[in-house]
């Protein structure tokens, strides 16, 4: 094989977005731990940030540029990353499990006939062999594992691996596709009005029922805004028609792993306890002091969420 | 036109997970299966396309798995779907294992439009329906809240971060579903009976070598009890000193 372990970089309206550069850094890591060599791959238009992966240990970066490969188009760019893989000889390929990841990664993986392990959370080297840690059952359980295949594929969870500042010099080799085949592709991006997403946050602030109504949900997007965090919300809210479903945190919504969780007026069910629990800090505001919440909460305020959120927003802004 | 709705047998998401003996898989002693939460969606979708063409088109449900697998086959049974097909294995597929079985029944069908859940609820993978398109060259939008057909063309909406994504394309096509793309029918008594009648064809899963070695299960490290700061805004002054200095994450 070619000694190689690829990046793939995703980029959207032209930037590469903070997962590129953790699966850079992550591929940075165990080039080294395995002693290989290590590049990155993007596909799309005009990219202004793409030399900042050097900074993060990868030099060697190939863009694959076409005005009509702009957009995520599933059937083009899963025929230019299989291609170049096979091209370079890559053993392993990294991507982040963002929404491009997961949708491109196993598509890859089975034109590679390589095995993979999704969303991981954990990658050691251990006797010259990649033992994976991923949660299963919505973080219920974690398992760990290993690949037998020749190629083999990971993804690695966001927000999880903090990506290692290390210059190395850049070299981008520009090459141009020829015909790609866009029988797939996205023709337009309905921007949502939430300013941040759960899945990409730092911080996010999740309401339940103890709010009460909708409407109060306004003082979580107080605080949200104030901390700069994303807006998160429990099942129950949800089903009740309360928040959109892109917000819901928990098993049957996103699973999450943020600097900081705060839940408020959250009780805390199997389910979202699941989706939230691996988060660095939890803050919990629940008024009923044996909610299962406080059993995962770093810090929690037994009190009502009515009055210590607005205080609690005063009190942020009053720092910044 | 034939269509496929791919339908797994889960836990209950409200049940606690015990890892069995051979700490290689969990302890179903006491856990309660259900069909896949975004299976029933799929499952929706599927209906919902057949009743609009008003053809002759029909609704197959195919599961992979043992015996267990048939109350999941019947419950979409019971919801409108015209038959079952049973792909036996009693060996714990990988997520290509399951897309390969159910490539080779598609084929094998002449499916030439799959739903499917965006993931099981169990090993949370989010792959398979890529997978399966990967494998029989179909297209495949994955994460799918809005679906539209229109003759061969299919455009739907799929959710991304911070948004939704328009995507166009065509048949044969696989559809992954996510939660808000409908609001799935309950069974009716009819369909519950009727479901009793309708034919779940078993035969043995195509098998492939897996490429995963699973090493072991573990439960995640229990976090230490958190404190209790108060019960009143008054523990605001110092749950923010928290946050910045030892927490440091504000």
């Amino acid at each position: 094989m070619g000694n190689t372990i690829l990046a793939i970089l995703e980029q959207r309206e032209g930037k590469l977005k903070k997962s590129a550069f953790e699966a850079a850094s992550v591929a940075a890591k165990l080039a080294k731990d395995l002693n290989l060599n290590v590049q990155a791959v993007a596909i799309g238009s005009e990219i202004s940030n793409l030399d900042e992966v050097a900074k993060y240990g990868v030099g060697n970066i190939t863009h694959f540029k076409n005005d009509s490969l702009a957009n995520y188009s599933s059937s083009a760019y899963t025929a230019v990353v299989t291609e170049f893989a096979r091209e370079i000889s890559a053993d392993y390929l990294v991507f982040a499990n963002t929404s491009f990841g997961k949708d491109l990664a196993p598509r890859v993986s089975v034109k590679l006939d390589a095995g993979c392990l999704f969303d991981c959370v954990k990658l050691e080297v251990s006797s010259g062999e990649v033992i994976a840690t991923r949660p299963i059952y919505a973080g219920k359980a974690l398992m760990d594992a290993k690949l037998k295949s020749a190629v083999k594929v990971f993804t690695i969870r966001p927000n999880v691996f903090k990506p290692v500042e290390e210059s190395v010099t850049v070299e981008i080799s520009t090459k141009d596709v020829d015909a790609p085949d866009t029988s797939t592709k996205v023709v337009e991006f309905k921007k949502a009005e939430g300013k941040l997403d759960v899945a990409e946050a730092d911080i996010i602030v999740s309401g339940g029922r103890g709010l009460k109504t909708p409407e109060d949900f306004k003082m979580v997007e107080e605080l949200a805004d104030a901390l700069g965090a994303a807006v998160g919300a429990s099942r129950a809210v949800v089903d009740a028609g309360w928040r959109p479903h892109r917000e819901q945190v928990g098993q049957t919504g996103k699973t999450v792993s943020p600097s900081l969780y705060v839940a408020c007026g959250i009780s805390g069910a199997i389910q979202h306890l699941a989706g939230m629990s691996s988060s660095k800090y939890i803050v919990a505001i629940n008024k009923d002091k044996d909610a299962p919440i406080f059993g995962v909460a770093d810090y929690g305020i037994a009190g009502d969420v009515f009055e210590i959120l607005p205080e609690l927003t005063e009190a942020i802004k009053s720092l910044n | 036109m034939k269509i496929a709705v791919c339908v797994s047998h889960v836990p209950d998401t409200a049940t606690k997970i015990n890892i069995a003996d051979s700490g290689k898989e969990i302890n179903p002693a006491g856990v309660t299966y259900i069909i896949n939460p975004y299976d029933e969606y799929a499952v929706e979708e599927a209906l919902k396309t057949k009743e609009t063409l008003g053809d002759d088109s029909e609704v197959i449900a195919i599961s992979v798995g043992n015996d267990a697998n048939k109350e999941t086959i019947r419950k979409a049974l019971a919801m409108g779907v015209d038959s079952g097909v049973l792909l036996k294995t009693e060996s714990q597929l990988d997520s290509f294992g399951i897309a390969k079985a159910l490539a080779e029944e598609i084929k094998t069908q002449g499916c030439e439009l799959v739903f499917m859940g965006k993931q099981s609820v169990d090993y949370d993978n989010q792959v398979v329906g890529q997978m399966t398109s990967a494998i029989l060259d179909y297209s495949c939008i994955s994460v799918v809240v809005d679906f539209k057909l229109d003759g061969n063309n299919i455009t739907c909406e799929r959710e991304i971060e911070g948004g939704k994504e328009v995507v166009a394309t065509q048949l044969p096509c696989i559809i992954t579903a996510q939660k808000g793309l409908n609001e799935p029918r309950y069974a009716s008594l009819r369909g519950i009976m009727t479901a009793k009648k309708k034919t779940i064809e078993e035969k043995p899963a195509v098998e492939t070598e897996s490429n995963t070695e699973v090493i072991g299960l573990k439960k995640p490290p229990a976090k230490n009890p958190g404190r209790i700061l108060g019960t009143d805004s008054s523990a605001v002054p110092e749950l923010v000193r928290l946050l910045r200095e030892e927490a440091k994450v504000i």
